[in-house]
């Protein structure tokens, strides 16, 4: 069952090389840019605060980080616009890391309400700060060196490296799951208190978690600030990303590997579209905001979960017969 | 008779009410010792400040000639402490056997803990031989959160023993279970006992703690009262009178066993 | 004095979590809804913005029954909270595109005869419309507290407030005393909203400032703790202004999260939050 698994991947991988080889229109490739640059991030996002629970409502605080180092190191170091500037992308990551270490390190002492709350107070921290300060180019935000490679296939590099961090993300939150770090994740998930009475050193759990997931949407944020030329603090560091992040995991399904994937995939693709087809931004509002309400209220699993829940169905039944006929050990007042 | 784990003058309010007041308590090494009381005697509020959930005001707790008082739960069950909970607590949304790997102790750093597989075979041979102990081997691969309540407490039971504590702590292992499931319990902490292991039990089940128990210590009111041999505690008039002020019933096993 | 308002929409806010456990991201932007109720009052039927208060009170309760009627009610289980921030976060969203598609994204701002005038007591000047807006917040909280400690239906939100499970084992009726707290939470945005649009211009993203100053408050104050959003929110909006003053507006909010970084960092709970006990 394992070899058929490994198939789907490769198959899915091999789909999505192929994909702006076959689709010449440079809208789908940018449409496709930035599916996979959301697919990174949600699946980067559900890495820490799906397995954990502690769900992190600040993620735009890594992407913006990645933005600006981006756009800062790129501006200040006289770069040539071009690919070199591919090499800026894991220190956008790195650098998301450094702020990640301090901002969990405050964030993540509080029980899991407060955190919430307080991931989205740093977030505003860092919108404000960026908007404020002048090396960052206050509300005009900065201008990258201007990359020319001809709008016919502008995105395909750009396509490329996404992908890359997609296979770079999806791996390293497949061998998470696998290892015992992940257990620990998860244990803290489902019972904090008791995980710590078994040995699991929760605080640097959490924190390390924290950070590893801000590695990868530091580098989306960078590689996002090097394709658009010119980042503005107000979408960089935008609400609207940390929540759509969040919802990207929660619709495919919380916790799963390939959950993420599948919600950003549905999500991003189709946001893409209606906004290049509806210009009106607040009707995009509306819109979201409404898809966002029926996920939550009908489908708070996830896509995944629900599909895996009706085939194990079966299973669970077979198991149950089995239990009744134990007597000695089944016993007790349930 | 070296004394493993003790709690010296341990003092605990809540608000306004002191749950523990001055109390003591001395578990030898090798022994299975009860620890009894009427109902809001501290008992709980005792096990918490002795694991590191909750702090005392005052008052020192020992092992091993260290003090431990107020460390971290996670650094008291490494020491070799474990415990467990009045009301099971399992990890629902794994499954049995990942319930028992979590509690698997490797003296690691995080790195090491991301790169090592949960599922070492020699971590699931020790996980499965006391799931094999407590008689829920089969249900391995089951979410923990669909075991019937018995089901969980053996499950609570076997992966405090997973990392081979030294001294284990169990609060009330005989409440709402049947008479088998009972008896099946006492059974298995006569084996662990005789392998060496140390044993503090909190019960409201008096025939159970007499049977089981080489000493016995009664708690009223946040304070310990009288401790002997489980005979010695149950003709005491000091003990009758604690139970006196509250169930009639409790007080018709502690007298007639 | 301004103090005193958000103190009133963070004690919203801190009634609606400690009865509910659900933290409502939507306030700010019902702050606005408000906001633009009383604009539309006085725009197209002229009516006076205190006087517009008796149609916009009722009229966001009822929006806030409705609210938490279809999503927030329906939430249960563990991860309640969690899920309560998603879902009031798109109503938000939802709301914020109602009203840019209603008012446009152009700055407006309440007006009255009060709002740009102030009297002097010796020295110093008093706009009108911020001593009427204390006043008004002073009313509001009383009537809150007189309703919370005077009234029948005061004990049973007080018992949902310390402990939900108990209230409903003595026969209080929990979802009903939620569903009136969360009206309650809202109303008390449509006077907040009618001050806040006289003396600051907003359109609807406004909101994002408004609701994260809001939660600073919450969490500085203690989560749960009426006592402490109050304080927290007089506390809170003093140092903003004084900063503000000071050095440049532009550090006013900055500020906010900065004092929270620091109490956090001292008191894990804020100021009179209950300590978080792991016990079984």
């Amino acid at each position: 069952m394992l070899q058929k698994k490994n198939l789907w991947w490769l198959l899915g991988v091999a789909l999505m090389v192929a994909f702006p080889l076959v689709v010449k229109d440079p809208l789908y490739t940018s449409i496709g840019f930035f599916t996979l640059v959301f697919m990174a991030c949600a699946t980067s996002w559900n890495m820490f605060s799906g397995y954990s629970g502690y769900i992190a409502l600040g993620s735009a605080v890594f992407y913006g980080t990645g933005a600006y180092t981006m756009a800062l190191v790129s501006i200040h170091a006289n770069m040539a616009p071009g690919a070199a500037m591919f090499w800026l992308v894991p220190l956008g990551g790195l650098v998301a890391m450094v702020v990640a270490l301090p901002f969990g390190w405050i964030a993540l002492r509080v029980r899991r309400h407060t955190f919430v709350v307080i991931t989205i107070a740093v977030f505003f921290i860092f919108q404000l700060g960026a908007s404020n300060f002048s090396f960052t180019g206050g509300t005009s935000g900065l201008a990258l060196p201007f990359i020319q490679w001809g709008s016919s296939y502008y995105f395909i590099p750009f396509f490329y490296v996404a992908l890359v961090l997609v296979i770079f993300i999806t791996a390293v939150s497949a061998a998470v799951r696998r290892s015992r770090f992940g257990l620990q994740l998860l244990a803290i998930r489902d019972d904090e208190d008791r995980a710590l009475g078994l040995g699991v050193k929760v605080t640097s759990v959490k924190i390390v978690g924290f950070t590893l997931s801000a590695f990868t949407i530091g580098m989306a944020g960078a590689l996002y600030a090097m394709e658009q030329g010119q980042i503005y603090p107000q979408f960089v560091f935008n609400p609207v990303f940390d929540v759509s992040v969040a919802l990207m995991a929660f619709l495919g399904g919380l916790g799963t590997l390939t959950g993420p994937l599948l919600g950003a995939l549905i999500l991003e693709s189709s946001q893409q579209y209606l906004t290049v087809s509806f210009s009106n931004g607040s009707l995009y509002l509306i819109l979201f905001g409404s898809l966002f309400l029926i996920v939550i209220l009908f489908m708070p699993q996830g896509i995944v979960v629900y599909l895996r829940d009706r085939l194990s169905k079966k299973a669970e039944l077979d198991r149950a017969a089995m239990k009744t006929n134990d007597v000695a050990i089944s016993g007790g007042t349930n | 008779m070296t004394v493993l784990l003790s709690a010296q003058n341990i003092s605990r309010s809540f608000g306004g009410l002191k749950a523990l007041n001055n109390c003591n308590l001395e578990v030898e090494k090798g022994s299975i010792t009860g620890l009894i009381g009427p109902n809001g005697s501290g008992k709980t509020t005792l096990f918490n400040v002795m694991t590191g959930y909750v702090r005392p005001d005052s008052g020192t707790v020992t092992f091993d000639g260290t003090e431990i008082t107020g460390e971290e739960p996670d650094k008291v069950f490494a020491r070799g402490i474990g415990r467990t909970f009045q009301l099971t607590r399992i990890f629902g949304r794994m499954t049995v056997l990942e319930n028992m790997l979590v509690a698997t102790q490797h003296d690691e750093g995080w790195l090491r803990s991301m790169t090592r597989s949960k599922s070492s075979t020699v971590d699931v041979d020790n996980a499965m031989e006391w799931l094999e102990f407590v008689g829920i081997a089969r249900l391995a691969t089951l979410q923990a959160g669909s075991l019937s309540y018995g089901q969980r407490k053996l499950l609570e039971l076997a992966y405090v023993l997973v990392a081979n504590p030294d001294v284990i702590l169990l609060d009330e292992p005989a409440g709402g279970v049947n008479l088998t499931l009972i008896n099946q319990i006492a059974d298995k902490i006569r084996t662990l006992n005789a392998q060496g292991k140390t044993f503090l039990i909190v019960e409201h089940n008096m025939e159970f703690v007499m049977n089981l128990c080489h000493s016995v210590t009664v708690m009223n009111q946040g304070s310990n009262l009288v401790s002997g041999k489980p005979a010695e505690v149950r003709t005491n008039p000091l003990v009758l009178d604690a139970y006196l002020g509250g169930d009639d019933e409790e007080v018709e096993e502690v007298v007639n066993g | 004095m301004t103090g005193s308002v958000y103190a009133l929409m963070a004690t919203g806010l801190t009634l609606i979590f400690g009865v509910m456990d659900i933290i409502n991201l939507a306030q700010g932007i019902l702050v606005i809804l408000g906001a633009y109720l009383s604009y539309a009052l006085q725009v197209h039927l002229h009516i006076d913005l205190f006087v517009g208060l008796l149609i916009t009170i009722p009229t966001m309760f009822i929006v806030g029954i409705v609210i938490e009627r279809a999503f927030i009610g329906r939430l249960k289980g563990p991860e309640k909270t969690a899920m309560s921030i998603l879902v009031t976060y798109a109503v938000s969203l939802l709301i914020e595109g109602a009203l840019n598609m209603t008012f446009s994204t152009n700055d407006v701002q309440l007006q009255g005869w009060y709002v740009n005038k102030s009297f002097a007591i010796g020295n110093v000047h008093f706009g009108y419309i911020y001593v009427a807006g204390f006043i008004l917040a002073a009313v509001l909280l009383s009537s809150l507290y007189f309703m919370l400690y005077r009234t029948r239906f005061g004990v049973s939100v007080r018992a949902s407030l310390a402990d939900q499970t108990s209230a409903a084992l003595v026969g209080i009726d929990v979802k009903r005393v939620s569903t009136i707290c969360f009206g309650i939470g809202v109303a008390v945005t449509a006077a907040g909203g009618m001050i806040y649009g006289a003396t600051n211009s907003f359109n609807a993203s406004t909101s994002y400032d408004l609701i994260s100053r809001l939660l600073t408050i919450i969490v500085l104050g203690g989560m749960g703790s009426l006592g402490g959003a109050m304080l927290a929110g007089v506390g809170m909006v003093f140092i903003g202004d004084m900063v503000g003053v000071i050095w440049s507006p532009i550090w006013s909010s900055m500020s906010y999260f900065i004092v929270l970084t620091i109490v956090l960092l001292i008191r894990p709970q804020g100021l009179f939050g209950k300590q978080s006990v792991r016990v079984a």
